[in-house]
């Protein structure tokens, strides 16, 4: 271990705090009973999917596109990923053969 | 009596859940898995992963936490580092206010496993008529955070008996995302917010850098829904009138 046991336990002590901290933040300012803003219910209905596109780009936000490959192993597989999803929408294919191909085609290539 | 009749409607609620939560057991089994490894090549054992995985429950901020393990990594710094990667579960929780005051007792544990993964459940899963909605919600929750302790656990323990190369095995994260941005994009009332989602993503990348782009990109996407109030209030008039 690079750092004692006292300090591991500590730093994960923080990082588990701090990310409840941001799953808290809402309910600690919106707390059951006190009425909901309209526009907040309207984000909340609206901001899912924006999310999920979000994302996705931060997913691939270190592939380097001036730079051989050219983050063309990354477009392939979610290529891959998204034909496979819409053809046969089953999630364990397309996760599994998208990793196992991305996985091959940085390895070997 | 009481008591049984509960137990027994826990257990629909996760039967009627798991079905469900397979794309995220798949998911999490691998993620964690790569948490796992990378965390075991830091000379932390399963059990280390397992501790971590049940008390953090977080899929980047975990990979992102295996840098930590340094000396000369300030705590203020992984607050700041973490608080900023994970400011995005903050917008998670305000679609949920409302279904969460259903919750009882388990109010704080849903708030604590509000993955994006489970988040992204929440919303493509219809409740099935027979079972509760909050022992519902409850089950794919506890049954997400239990695939990802689980996935953790196993990759350590394998990348102790086997090393191999897991070069790109994150690569689940992103195939889980496009795979959920997928079935978004099935309902067609989905399409505008995923490409604003994407587009957003896309230019504060290309403008701020792959360090910084995440809360620019928030404000962008709060930004470009905002016009879309207008209608939203409108039909809430209609529907009260």
């Amino acid at each position: 271990m690079p750092v004692s046991v006292g300090r591991s336990l500590v730093i994960i002590f923080v990082v588990a705090g701090t990310i409840f901290c941001t799953r808290f933040l809402p309910f600690l300012f919106f707390p059951p009973g006190k009425k909901i803003p309209p526009i907040i219910q309207y984000i909340g209905r609206v901001l899912p999917p924006a999310v999920i596109g979000m994302l996705v780009i931060y997913c691939l936000k270190s592939v380097n596109v001036s730079k051989a490959p050219f983050g063309m192993p990354e477009f392939v597989a979610v290529a891959v990923v998204i034909f496979l999803h819409v053809w046969k929408r089953n999630n364990l294919l397309s996760i599994g053969a998208g990793t196992v191909l991305y996985m091959f085609l940085i390895q070997a290539i | 009596m009481r008591s049984k009749k509960k137990t027994e409607s826990y257990a629909r609620a996760f039967r009627a859940a798991f079905p469900h939560t397979i794309p995220v057991l798949t998911g999490y089994l691998f993620i964690g898995m790569a948490f796992g490894f990378m965390i075991q090549e830091k000379g932390y054992n399963f059990l280390w992963a397992m501790f971590m995985s049940l008390v953090c429950y977080a899929g980047s901020g975990q990979y992102l936490a295996v840098n930590f393990f340094a000396p000369g990594v300030g705590l203020f710094q992984v607050f700041c580092m973490e608080f900023m990667l994970n400011i995005r579960h903050t917008f998670y929780g305000l679609s949920l206010l409302e279904r969460f005051e259903k919750m009882g007792k388990k109010w704080l544990y849903m708030i604590f496993s509000l993955t994006d993964e489970t988040y992204s459940l929440f919303f493509v899963t219809k409740v099935p008529k027979e079972v509760e909605e909050e022992k519902f919600l409850f089950a794919i929750a506890v049954l997400d955070h239990c695939y990802w302790i689980l996935g953790s656990g196993i990759g350590a323990l394998l990348g102790q008996v086997f090393p191999f190369d897991t070069t790109g095995i994150d690569f689940a994260m992103t195939a889980l995302f496009v795979v959920i941005m997928v079935e978004q994009w099935m309902e067609a009332k989905n399409r505008k917010s995923v490409l604003l989602g994407l587009g957003a993503g896309l230019i504060c990348l290309l403008i701020f850098g792959a360090k910084d782009f995440i809360l620019p990109t928030m404000l962008f996407i709060l930004a470009g829904l905002l016009p879309g109030y207008r209608r939203f209030e409108q039909e809430v008039a209609e529907d009260a009138g």
